[in-house]
């Protein structure tokens, strides 16, 4: 279950999973589960990220698609995607990824801070990314939940 | 301390309904409908707060609601007759005892210049300050010294009035009130020194005894110098639960002799003791007053439990219609049981979903009471004079409208008074009563809750408001706007015609802030007024925030609900009904009348619906009374529908106002047919966040 507290405990653990053909992770805490991709409802006037709602046993969850959230495209139809549904504060929500790959258990102290980059699209793509985790095949990048689902084209309501 | 605690929690929610009946009680009283039931009933709420009061030693509230209680007992007794000026002290005082509740609750303390303040005018109403006896009324239970008996009473100390003889026999319900006989009897040495004799006559054989019954009286004899009003002061708490008779104490008379100390103490009340074998002689009968206080039983429960057992339903609704498509597409034989038993499980499904919305349902009479009092103290603010006129209080509406319709509707009844009623001089100069009349009305309406508020003040100013529009921004100063339209201006954010910022309305916040929350609640609100006569609001709200009588139609391929209620009609229209009008519009002629046409696809930003599907319009009337006609692709089913809402996980979305659970487990959306109508006209209204998305923002595409 989760640590007491994911931001000071010494280690933690990260589900990391694709989407656009990169890899990301996000803290172990916020997962809920994963769940099979299924049809979802289209919401009207929405960006192109929230791809629209999802029946959860009853509630109402916005499905993201995390590659069209990071400047990746849409992620194309596969009966393979599946959906990482996870919290954060008192919300619940679906993030649409093309596969989970593993449980990553890290200590803090590993996550570097994203480096500078130069594109403002780069940039404008990777807010969202609290770090980068350096693994075996390459890197994940850490997503900031919060910042995904929030559009960053107008200040909070 | 928990416990403490909890008792303490009990006792404030007993307030509530106590301050409740208070209220109810004094509107009667106003309105010159009361019997001498009513007063009582007014009286005894005051006094179980005093007495509730007085056990958790709460002095301040103690104080208040006994000197509330001395006018209201001397209404009672026919001492005061209760006009206007007395009856508006004890509005106000009932008002300022509510206050005290919630401060005594919240531990905090109260102005005591204010407090004092209305003791005085209480105090007015009985001709002058309290007789002396007011320091004494108070519990004395937690100070009763242990040596109950000390001495005997001298023999008549020379001076001093012979005293008192007091009769006292409990009643069971004076045990039942937590009051101890034996506190009640000791606590009479601070007055004197008394000298106690058991009563058992009317003890039981012991095999029939009931122990957890008085069985005893004493009779006291109390050399002291009080008035008798002191001593019935004294006993004050155990009124209507005992037989308590005080008739002066003649020294020369023999009275029984003195028993000695030990037979004097007064045994436990529960008597163990049956030395006295005679049959009961009287049942323990409630007193009459008991009887009317005993209200319907209740059960108090956790608000959160509900909302689960009414979430659990809304899933049992969805399992059902599930079960009940996968029945049908099954093509079973008619006669097959399985059919017969599916449409029992419907019917069980709705009956208990009724049953379970009833639960949440509450009469809108509190928040009535709570409107009454804002008037007053609207009224006290401006110095006009207007009356509030309730009907329809036991109308039953959901816990959640009621809760959030408080703010709205006190904002509205604020400006009635402040924009609304006119000064006493202006009514009298126009031939009106000075006095203004506000009726604030309930009533079920066809599966919705009518709301009316209606003051006979002047009317809206239309040209002021035009003015103020103009000057505000809000239109063009040539603009050609009908009377309802400028009515609605009123609704914009920012508008506020008052000249002058007063402390009761026109703070900014204005009735922009009342229809966003009736929004809010699926509710519209609409306003009309009549110069010179008057103005009036009516919200119109849906019954249940739960559940709704939806139309299943498809659009663009998607499978929507719209509300049923603005439906007025579904046409197919043939395609020379519809006429172009400029370049994007379109009108649909439906019986001579030409009605704007709103694509429901384009709208949401959908993929435009197959043109070769012959279209279909679904003539909604909407906020302003104007018809429009929505087309869409097919209606498949009209249901009840269980409401599903997107603000917890998402949030507000244009267009849509939540979203439902289909039969074979996919989502639907449901349609908010005012926003789409609107649509046309204006971009989708701003979204009001809710409290969980925090920080997030969806903006339209």
């Amino acid at each position: 279950m989760p640590p007491p507290d994911p931001d000071t405990g010494p280690d933690a653990e990260f589900v990391t999973f694709f989407a656009g053909g990169q890899s990301f992770s996000l803290d172990i805490a916020h997962v809920r589960e994963i769940r099979r991709w299924s049809a979802v409802t289209p919401l009207p006037h929405v960006p192109k990220e929230v791809l629209g709602v999802m029946n959860l046993r009853g509630s109402v969850i916005p499905i993201y698609d995390l590659s069209a959230r990071f400047g990746l495209g849409p992620t194309p139809e596969n009966p393979r995607n599946v959906v990482v549904v996870a919290t954060i504060g008192s919300q619940t929500l679906g993030l649409l990824v093309e596969a989970v790959s593993e449980i990553l258990s890290v200590s803090r102290s590993s996550i570097q801070e994203t480096p500078d980059l130069r594109s403002d699209a780069t940039r404008a793509g990777i807010t969202g990314i609290i770090g980068i985790i350096g693994a075996e095949e390459g890197m994940t990048r850490v997503i900031d939940l919060a910042a995904v689902i929030r559009c960053g084209t107008r200040p909070a309501a | 301390m928990s416990t403490n605690q909890s008792i303490r929690d009990t006792f404030f929610q007993e307030c509530e309904d106590l301050l409740e009946a208070l209220a109810s009680g004094l509107a009667l009283m106003e309105c010159a409908e009361a019997d001498h039931e009513v007063v009582n009933a007014v009286f005894r709420a005051v006094h179980s707060i005093k007495g509730g009061a007085g056990a958790f030693g709460l002095d301040a509230l103690v104080t208040f609601a006994h000197r509330f209680e001395t006018v209201l007992d001397a209404i009672r007794g026919g001492g005061l007759t209760p006009g206007d000026e007395v009856m508006h002290v004890l509005l106000r005082s009932a008002d300022h005892l509510a206050d005290q509740v919630e401060a005594a609750r919240d531990g905090r303390g109260m102005d005591a210049a204010l407090t004092a303040g209305f003791l005085h005018s209480l105090d007015a109403c009985l001709g002058g300050p309290p007789a002396e006896e007011d320091e004494d009324f108070c519990f004395s239970f937690a100070a009763v010294p242990l040596d109950l008996f000390p001495d005997p009473p001298p023999p008549d100390a020379p001076g001093d009035p012979a005293g008192w003889l007091i009769r006292f026999r409990p009643h069971p319900e004076l045990l039942a009130h937590g009051h101890e006989p034996l506190h009640l009897i000791a606590g009479l040495a601070d007055f004197g020194a008394p000298a106690v004799t058991p009563d058992l006559s009317a003890q039981p054989a012991f095999d029939t005894c009931d122990p957890s019954l008085p069985w005893l009286g004493w009779t006291i004899r109390l050399p002291c110098a009080q008035p008798r009003e002191a001593i019935e002061s004294y006993f004050d708490f155990a009124q209507g639960l005992c037989d308590l008779t005080i008739s002066p104490l003649d020294m020369q008379t023999p009275a029984e002799p003195p028993a000695p100390p030990a037979a004097a103490l007064p045994p436990d009340p529960a008597p163990q003791d049956a030395s006295a074998p005679e049959a009961p002689s009287r049942a323990p009968q409630p007193a009459a007053e008991e009887e009317d206080r005993t209200p319907r039983p209740t059960l108090r429960v956790d608000l959160e439990r509900v909302d689960r057992l009414i979430n659990a339903v809304g899933e049992l609704i969805i399992n059902q219609a599930m079960i009940e498509q996968h029945v049908l597409d099954l093509s079973l034989p008619g006669d097959s049981g399985i059919i017969a038993h599916t449409e029992d499980y419907r019917l069980l499904a709705r009956d208990l979903q009724e049953a379970v919305m009833a639960i949440r349902a509450q009469p809108v009479r509190p928040l009535f009471q709570r409107m009454s009092r804002i008037l007053r103290e609207a009224v006290a603010a401006t110095g006009k004079s207007a009356r509030l006129i309730c009907t329809g209080e036991a109308t039953e509406v959901d816990k959640t409208v009621i809760e959030r319709l408080a703010d709205p509707l006190t904002h509205m009844i604020r400006n009635a008074v402040d924009h609304g009623i006119e000064s006493p001089a202006a009514r009298a100069a126009s031939g009106k009563d000075p006095e203004g009349t506000i009726r604030l009305s309930a009533a079920h309406r066809s599966g919705s809750v009518v709301i009316t508020l209606r003051d006979d003040g002047a009317g809206f100013d239309r040209i002021r408001i035009r003015d103020k529009a103009v000057a505000g921004g809000l239109i063009a100063a040539d603009a050609d706007l009908s009377e309802s339209e400028i009515d609605n201006l009123l609704f914009l954010p920012g508008f506020s015609t008052a000249g002058k910022v007063s402390n009761l309305s026109g703070r900014g916040v204005g009735l922009d802030v009342v229809r966003n929350a009736v929004a809010a609640l699926g509710g519209r609100i609409t306003i009309a007024s009549d110069p010179g006569q008057g103005s009036e609001f009516t919200i119109s709200l849906p019954l249940t925030l739960a559940v709704m009588d939806g139309m299943v139609i498809s659009v663009s391929g998607q499978t929507m609900v719209i509300p049923t209620a603005p439906v007025i009609e579904t046409v197919r229209p043939a395609p020379s009904d519809l006429h172009a009008a400029g370049t994007a519009e379109r009108l649909l002629s439906v019986r001579g009348r030409f009605l704007p046409v709103i694509d429901v696809a384009q709208s949401l930003g959908f993929p435009p619906r197959d043109a070769r599907l012959p279209p279909l319009a679904l003539l909604v009337e909407t906020e302003s009374q104007s018809q429009c006609a929505l087309i869409v692709d097919a209606v498949h089913d009209q249901r009840q529908v269980v409401i599903k809402g997107l603000d917890a996980n998402y949030g507000a979305v244009p267009g849509v106002s939540a979203a439902t659970v289909l039969g074979n487990g996919q989502i639907a959306l449901i349609l908010d047919a005012e926003a789409l109508a609107a649509n046309r006209l204006a971009p989708p209204p701003p979204r009001i966040p809710s409290p969980t998305e925090t920080g997030t923002c969806h903006a339209p595409a």
